[in-house]
């Protein structure tokens, strides 16, 4: 994983869990982007030989570790959105970037229910729309972060 | 490199091994409970990172800091000193009527209350998993920290201490969806429950007679029955009660006096020997040899 600068991979994934716990006001905290997740879909989109499944289940646990849940239930989400990804890189490639931005709203939302289904399993949660504003944020930053990791991966040359 | 045929397992196979690793580390995480110190050790592992997202918001206030001009500096130090005169009033009354209270308290040979210590963490990180409400202080097991240590704001009860990591541990706050408070009304001493409700500004109370005295703007304060939160700390004010006495219970909802939204410092209050999680396990095993060496006099 770490040949051909495979560390920036690393890096990027790390600034994305940094960002995913930063503490942010209340308010703006409700639309928090899902960061770990976009980066994984774009690494997993351009590099599927370096990025996959399994990386998606690691930052998942380190999610659940850092966010305090029941170990595995955000491990178990991540991986089912990019298990998606994986299969239909070849196509979801070729689409353009509002498309991709739609398909990645989409998967946000299936990790959100995901971890709500696996939530409500195992502690009495109930559901509020606001669990799904995630979702709308994520779409309008895919196409800056889409772009950002694109230089970010010609410019380190990331095979 | 960009291989046309892939080495290795195909993605199916690698969810159908990730999914069974979750359902593994979910069934022994939360059913059987088995992961309390592992748990200690990968906070303790993930806790640069929680420090170092941190850092923006603390530049930010060592900026806000350093910009304050000497005008409010000294409306500020104004307003402290008045405080302090009150407090130190307040201090010298308080020596007197604990002396008092143990004298009393001795009289009637009721067990003396032990000096409850405390000690200061600052918040580093707040969880946006909104499904429960925790939050990540600079303290840990290294500082003495112990599982289910309550926490306090200047206010009111907080929460208490859930993982510990060996620099910083994780608070579960009130107002979860799996956390309740025993409380007592102040005015009058009824015994209620106080549990989460997963919002930020209110606490349930379930199982309320229709009998009982409550009603809004009473005072709940820690009953101590539980035995995790010392007796008579401020957890929160009652906000609605009900009056339809159709229903078997009355519905009473409480907004904490905590400030839990805005935390930052707190106090942590300890009135056990702090026990190290990382530390060998050998106090129990001196135990259990003084129990067999009593047993052997005994006999």
């Amino acid at each position: 994983m770490f040949a051909y600068n495979g560390v920036i991979i690393l890096f990027t994934l790390l600034i994305a869990l940094m960002a995913s716990i930063m503490p942010m006001p209340l308010s703006v905290d409700v639309f928090r982007p899902d960061w770990v997740l976009i980066v994984l879909i774009y690494w997993c989109m351009a590099l599927p030989g370096r990025v996959n499944i399994i990386t998606a289940w690691v930052m998942g646990f380190l999610l659940d570790v850092l966010l305090g849940s029941v170990l595995g239930v955000h491990a178990t989400a991540m991986a089912i959105s990019i298990y998606i990804i994986v299969v239909n890189h070849q196509k979801i490639r070729n689409f353009s970037i509002w498309q991709q931005a739609l398909i990645t709203g989409v998967l946000a939302a299936l990790y959100h229910l995901v971890v709500f289904w696996l939530q409500r399993f195992l502690i009495d949660v109930v559901f509020l729309t606001s669990y799904l504003y995630p979702v709308i944020t994520t779409i309008i930053l895919w196409p800056w972060v889409f772009y950002l990791l694109r230089k970010v991966r010609r410019n380190f040359s990331i095979k | 490199m960009n291989p046309i045929f892939k080495h290795g397992p195909s993605p199916q196979h690698r969810l159908v091994l990730v999914l069974f690793c979750s359902a593994l580390l979910i069934f022994f995480d939360h059913k059987m409970a088995s992961f309390e110190s592992v748990r200690g050790y990968l906070q303790s592992l993930v806790s640069p990172l929680q420090y170092l997202a941190n850092t923006p918001k603390q530049l930010m206030t060592w900026a806000s800091t350093n910009i304050t001009t000497r005008e409010q500096l000294m409306t500020e130090n104004q307003q402290y000193r008045l405080n302090e005169l009150g407090f130190h009033e307040q201090a010298m009354q308080l020596d007197i009527l604990k002396q008092e209270n143990e004298r009393l308290r001795s009289l009637l040979a009721s067990p003396l209350r032990s000096e409850i210590k405390k000690m200061v963490a600052e918040v580093i990180s707040v969880d946006s998993d909104p499904y429960s409400h925790q939050i990540v202080i600079n303290r840990g097991a290294g500082d003495g920290v112990y599982e289910g240590q309550p926490v306090l704001d200047a206010l009111g009860i907080v929460g208490q201490i859930l993982h510990i990591g060996q620099t910083s541990s994780r608070v579960i706050l009130i107002t979860d969806i799996s956390h309740a408070v025993p409380v007592r009304v102040q005015r009058n001493g009824l015994r209620l429950l106080a549990s989460g409700s997963g919002k930020i500004d209110r606490l349930i109370h379930n199982f309320v007679p229709q009998s009982a005295d409550i009603k809004t703007g009473d005072l709940l304060v820690t009953s101590g029955l539980g035995g995790k939160y010392p007796e008579g700390y401020p957890v929160a004010k009652v906000s609605f009660v009900s009056d339809d006495e159709s229903r078997e219970f009355v519905r009473v909802f409480s907004t904490p006096v905590a400030k839990i939204d805005r935390l930052r410092y707190l106090l942590l209050l300890s009135e056990k020997e702090p026990q190290n999680i990382f530390a060998p396990k050998t106090r129990v095993k001196n135990l259990s040899t003084s129990v067999k060496v009593q047993a052997k006099a005994a006999n």
